[in-house]
């Protein structure tokens, strides 16, 4: 789950990492008050989203005076901020984050990741801060410091220590680097982070150590023992689509394509993917209905799916284990009984009470186009759904 | 595979009482697997279809002798499960719960070191469908009547996927040997490295079937190993060709996150080790079949 700029600097500076003054605005007026507060020379205006890429978008804006914040909030409020990582639907902007401008000394690359192959937490530095980290580690990797947590002794300060000395930290300046770092890690360890980034941390002329930027990214899988970091989900940011999914407790990623997915099982639905594609048709989103699910909960896929605008055709591919073909082919009948759709729909169910399956589905009556094997329900469902495509062209013509 | 499972295993289950665990113990049972105990907190005492319930690990393995055990317990409790059965002396340990979270599973892994090597506990998944050894028995929720017994080994994070593999090797007349679920999350109990290591000293099994996906760098260590230690072939597939980089797929691990984790670079990197990937899904059993 990801958070905005502003949470994640209030969380880390509760752990002892310094930030610039800031404070949030819903609206431009508000903007130029929260400014005044603050008080000095200069702000820098940050659209709060989703997502990295802001500045180049026009989504940060340094400011001397009233006029300009107002003039920058102005054009941010209720736009969608399209960066290199959002897609061409871009994220809404209805919060801003309005900060002192600090002087800058030097740029400083801090994140903290949960590292496979270690199985640790691992800090990653770098001295090009202000890079994005692909970028670092394709043009300057000798620059990149690594070090991994020993997590039954937490992070001592020698090892903080010998982060500080490695980036070059000034002496005066060593205890501010390790609080810092003791203070990410500590966040990242006790919330359940599954990312820290701090890009650019900054060392400033006036000699303080500051977080200029800060992402925080947490483990789904924690949140039912974190409710207060449960409660910064900001719907406004998300795929309408995957928000009514996960309200609905089902596991689904929204794509681009016109053929819905409905699969148990997160590598047979990849699989299935790859399966769509090879057989010439596009997915419009990966769908894992998990283990054990009722005919209800297949409803409900079978719905969120069909509501999605773009699926022009489906393909419901089931190998059940612990899950059970007669209930699947339930719910899919029951779902098409209420809400009928006007679209080709492939069945391919194996494993666990197939026989029962196939029989609900053939006294249906339903026009279901049944399907044995994956390869198959492929073929059939892209096949299908040209044709389909083609006869309702032919239609308009 | 006798080293990780075999029919007289004795095996306990923890969180037996749960609905999923008492349905899927029958399944066990009636395959022939030696279920022995059952552990839940507070239930010791009780009996499901006859199995004994005890109130800790240490009890159960005293009273009972069991070796492995199978964690069926929900993700705010999975992770102390598995260090529970760790330290009372079980040898191999399955977890099927999807949903633990991952700084639980560094601790568990860390946890597990606590042991020398020989004492040492082996943990499978978690998040995964179990483990199989088809005719001796099962530790786990996959569908039993599409494994043929033979020689092809299955190691792979998808369960769903390795049914596909399995039906697909029985279609053929193939049989498996074991078919072991390392699990989709990202902090898992063994690597595919681990395991191909356990089917490398098994004379019965001929040839391994690697079941891959995006995330992670367990199939490029796989890889590696393959290339310098590992004398049977090897055929792999690597779902999530077609998955968006910084989009979980599902499976918590299923994340492209670096640099070698997309499905493309790891089917370049295991295709140069020497192993046979299958270009979809449908055609694994047949891909099997011509290494053989």
């Amino acid at each position: 789950m990801d958070i905005h700029e502003y949470q994640a600097k209030e969380i880390l500076a509760r752990f002892g990492v310094g930030i610039p003054q800031g404070a949030l605005a819903y609206s431009p007026e508000q903007a130029a008050y929260r400014a005044r507060e603050i008080g000095g020379e200069g702000w820098v205006v940050k659209a709060q989203v989703h997502a990295g890429g802001r500045g180049k978008a026009g989504g940060i804006r340094v400011c001397k005076n009233d006029v300009e914040i107002l003039d920058a909030t102005n054009r941010m409020f209720g736009q969608r901020l399209i960066t290199h990582q959002t897609g061409p639907e871009g994220r809404g902007i209805y919060r801003v984050y309005v900060e002192a401008a600090v002087p800058i000394a030097r740029e400083i690359y801090l994140g903290f990741v949960l590292d496979r192959s270690s199985q640790r937490i691992m800090i990653v530095a770098s001295n090009e801060g202000g890079m994005e980290i692909e970028d670092i580690s394709a043009t300057r990797p000798d620059s990149i410091i690594r070090a991994t947590v020993e997590p039954a002794a937490g992070l001592p300060e020698f090892q903080a220590r010998e982060i500080a000395f490695k980036l070059g930290i000034e002496a005066g300046l060593t205890q501010a680097m390790v609080r810092t770092l003791q203070g990410c890690y500590r966040a990242f360890r006790d919330l359940d982070a599954t990312m820290v980034e701090i890009n650019p941390l900054v060392v400033t002329s006036d000699h303080r150590i500051l977080a200029l930027d800060a992402k925080m990214t947490f483990d789904t899988n924690a949140l039912f023992r974190h409710p207060q970091i449960a409660e910064l989900r900001d719907k406004s940011q998300e795929d309408p689509r995957e928000s009514l999914a996960a309200d609905r407790g089902l596991n689904y990623v929204g794509l681009a394509g016109n053929i819905g997915c409905i699969v148990n099982g997160a590598g047979l639905a990849m699989a299935t993917m790859d399966t769509i594609k090879l057989a010439g048709g596009e997915p419009a989103n990966f769908l894992d209905i998990g283990g054990g699910a009722t005919p209800e909960r297949c409803a409900r896929a079978f719905n969120l799916v069909t509501s999605d605008s773009n699926v022009q055709a489906i393909l419901v591919n089931i190998f059940a284990g612990i899950n059970r073909c007669d209930w699947v082919a339930e719910g899919v009948v029951h779902a098409l009984r209420e809400t009928p759709v006007n679209m080709p729909v492939v069945v391919r169910l194996a494993g666990t009470n197939v026989e029962e399956g196939q029989k609900i589905l053939a006294q249906s009556g339903l026009p279901l186009i049944r399907a044995t094997t994956l390869a198959e329900a492929a073929e059939r469902v892209v096949q299908a759904w040209k044709a389909d495509v083609a006869g309702n062209q032919r239609v308009f013509a | 595979m006798s080293i990780l499972l075999d029919a007289s295993t004795r095996v306990m289950v923890q969180g037996i009482t749960g609905r999923m665990a008492q349905f899927h113990t029958r399944d066990m049972v009636r395959y022939g697997t030696n279920v022995v105990a059952g552990v839940v907190p507070g239930k010791g005492g009780e009996t499901v279809d006859g199995i004994p319930v005890f109130d800790t690990v240490k009890e159960a393995v005293a009273e009972t002798g069991a070796e492995a055990s199978l964690v069926f317990v929900p993700p705010p409790s999975a992770a102390d499960s598995i260090m529970e059965a760790a330290d009372g002396g079980i040898r191999y340990c399955v977890c099927i719960t999807d949903g633990i979270p991952a700084q639980d599973m560094i601790r568990v892994k860390r946890y597990m070191l606590r042991y020398p090597r020989e004492r040492r506990m082996v943990l499978t998944g978690p998040n995964c469908a179990g483990t199989i050894s088809p005719g001796k028995a099962l530790l786990g929720i996959m569908p039993s009547h599409i494994y043929l017994q033979g020689n092809v080994g299955i190691v792979g994070r998808s369960g769903t996927l390795g049914y596909e593999a399995a039906a697909q090797l029985k279609e053929l007349g193939l049989g498996v040997s074991t078919s072991v679920g390392i699990g989709g999350d990202p902090i898992n109990g063994s690597s595919f490295r681990d395991i191909l290591e356990l089917f490398a000293d098994d004379p019965e099994t001929q040839a391994v079937c690697l079941i891959g996906e995006i995330g992670g760098p367990q199939e490029t260590e796989a890889a590696a190993y393959i290339r310098d230690h590992f004398k049977k072939p090897v055929v792999a597939y690597i779902a999530g060709l077609t998955a968006p980089k910084g989009r979980t797929m599902g499976h918590a691990g299923a994340f492209i996150s670096a640099f070698g984790e997309s499905a493309s670079e790891k089917v370049e990197i295991l295709s140069a080790s020497g192993v046979r990937v299958a270009e979809n899904p449908s055609v694994i059993g047949t891909t099997i079949a011509s290494v053989l």
